[in-house]
């Protein structure tokens, strides 16, 4: 897998998949019009700021809430490289993986990184760089299992290629 | 070591003698279900799939709720979607508008959830099986998309938390009361990844509605699943909707928990979420001693409280009053059976007379989707499961969550309140 690098939004405890994609935009499932409104209810300037491989940083449990696929899927077409956060919540950590997109548990990054740092991910160590600051962190690195999901670029490929 | 129950159910799945805690596992499953916003996106999925058709057709439950009637084009369009997938793949389990329900209520009551099942929904309430004795769980829609083409899906075996029950609830404190007060104790992320196993002498007074309520909220504490222990309730449920053959588990005497929490029902207060998260947990005796909270809407029903007795509750409260001046109330019997229930017995009526509108089965509501959406400054009393923030509409509206007693307590005085308070 490539590093991921971008600019850092940050987040507190808890963000829901409400938040992250409000159910009022759910009559859609195209990724493109999901991105239009990522994260709109906590933060209504996310999609004007956004840009390709910047990176979401938050704390305790994000993702938590409703099991809508729709919520990584916006935050994967919306140009995010990786979400780092404390914990996530169980359904949005298998939707993530599932979909391809990259997130990492590491409580240490998420309390000292700040919004606006550059960070980078390398995905094969687990190690986060706060270029800004200077700092770098062990994230956990996935169990072999996910880590052959993920480079098979999701679920459907693993299986399609179990076939 | 000893296995939990879900730990005995995971084993049997995945065809081992035995698992522990943080074992990856393959499991077969036993059903495999979608809604109307989850399903499409899984359809998209398994059409990308190398697979001929879905794996059996008799183990998929297909069932748009979420936006339907449909409640715009692109509503429409989604179910249309979920509609014709079903027609091509002959699934026996589709529920089309006019037999269908809540998804959570409706597939107990067909009995196609039994004991010892493995089952993943593409809905985060999918837990609510758990009261039957099944080890079920939410995922998202390529899961779904995998486990319709597959019947496998993977699994990361839990560790748990037992609550062992004892007592039994005071008059008009329910199963909602008893699951909001867990969650206010161990919060949102209290049972991330675990299982939440429920015990001891005090789950023989639970009625099944109680137990799917509480079953129903375990993913707001994070959790992966919530089971019951199968009992004579249990097996009474089952002989009058189950239509397979089931295996009930219990778990060891020897079972490892990561923590066990005693809870006596007996003491168990009416217990209201403040906005904007479930586990910010109020008692009805803390909430008169910080004043009162006028409210604007109030919403009977959904996946967590919208069976018939929850209906009953109501309408008991309800009965010969009328509802307070400038309020509105939504009541939404959760299936067609439990509403064709409250038509026979006359609830509708007293919804109707005390000034309630009675809808047909859909979750609208609970995810602000139609059917009650709040404005700007607006409060609801709700008997649903979650009040984040714009969950049930504007961002700046809040959603206080109850059981269906205080919700119609509520709905008479205004502010919120306990059927003591009439």
């Amino acid at each position: 897998m490539d590093n991921a690098k971008g600019r850092v939004f940050k987040y507190g405890d808890n963000v829901d998949t409400d938040v992250i994609i409000p159910a009022r935009y759910l009559n859609s499932s195209d990724p493109a019009e999901l991105a239009t409104h990522c994260m709109e209810d906590i933060d209504k300037d996310f999609t004007k700021k956004v840009a390709k491989g910047d990176i979401i940083v938050a704390a305790k449990n994000f993702g938590c809430g409703s099991s809508r696929e729709h919520a990584p899927i916006s935050i994967k077409a919306s140009g995010v490289s990786c979400v780092i956060a404390e914990t996530f919540a169980r359904i949005f950590y298998r939707n993530a993986i599932n979909i391809g997109l990259p997130i990492i548990e590491c409580p240490e990054a998420s309390k000292n990184i700040d919004a606006g740092d550059e960070v980078e991910i390398d995905f094969n160590t687990g190690i986060i760089t706060d270029i800004t600051k200077g700092t770098s962190y062990q994230g956990q690195a996935f169990p072999e299992f996910m880590q052959k999901l993920i480079a098979a670029g999701g679920l459907v490929n693993f299986i399609n290629e179990g076939k | 070591m000893g296995m939990t129950m879900t730990q005995k159910i995971l084993a049997r799945a995945a065809g081992q003698e035995s698992v522990k805690a943080g074992d990856l596992i393959m499991a077969k499953l036993d059903l495999v279900l979608g809604n109307d916003i989850t399903s499409p996106v899984a359809i998209h999925e398994i059409e990308k799939m190398k697979v001929d058709g879905v794996f059996d057709k008799d183990k998929i439950a297909l069932v748009p709720d979420h936006f339907v009637p449909n409640k715009d084009i692109k509503s429409a369009e989604h179910c249309k979607c979920v509609r014709e997938f079903a027609r091509r793949n002959e699934i026996t389990n589709y529920f089309e508008v006019g037999e269908m329900g809540i998804e959570h209520a409706l597939l107990p009551e067909k009995g196609l959830t039994v004991p010892g099942d493995v089952i993943i929904g593409a809905d985060s309430h999918t837990c609510t099986y758990g009261a039957l004795g099944a080890f079920s769980t939410g995922v998202g829609s390529t899961d779904m998309a995998a486990g319709m083409a597959t019947g496998q899906a993977w699994f990361k075996v839990p560790s748990a938390i037992k609550f062992n029950l004892t007592g039994s609830l005071p008059k008009d404190i329910s199963g909602k009361d008893l699951i909001l007060h867990i969650i206010g104790m161990i919060g949102v992320d209290g049972a991330l990844y675990k299982s939440m196993e429920f015990t001891g002498p005090g789950v023989a007074s639970l009625s099944m509605d109680d137990r799917f309520t509480i079953a129903n909220m375990a993913i707001e504490a994070g959790g992966k699943n919530g089971i019951f222990p199968v009992d004579d309730k249990t097996i009474e449920y089952l002989n009058e909707h189950a239509t397979r053959k089931y295996t009930a588990f219990e778990a060891d005497e020897d079972a490892e928990y990561d923590q066990v929490i005693d809870i006596n029902l007996s003491e168990l207060k009416a217990t209201v979420s403040f906005p904007h998260l479930p586990e910010n947990t109020h008692t009805i005796d803390e909430i008169h001693r910080d004043g009162d909270i006028k409210i604007d809407q109030v919403v009977i029903g959904s996946c967590t409280n919208g069976r018939i007795s929850d209906m009953r509750i109501a309408a008991d409260i309800l009965k010969g009053k009328h509802i307070a001046k400038g309020i509105r109330v939504i009541v939404i019997p959760a299936t067609q059976a439990v509403y064709m229930q409250c038509l026979e017995e006359g609830l509708l009526k007293i919804f109707i007379e005390s000034g309630c509108v009675v809808s047909t089965p859909t979750c609208g509501p609970c995810l602000g989707g139609y059917m009650g959406v709040l404005a700007q400054g607006e409060r609801c009393v709700s008997t649903t499961n979650r009040n984040f923030v714009g969950r049930m509409g504007h961002v700046e509206s809040e959603i206080y969550l109850a059981s269906p007693a205080v919700a119609a307590a509520s709905a008479l005085k205004g502010i919120i309140a306990c059927p003591a308070d009439l």
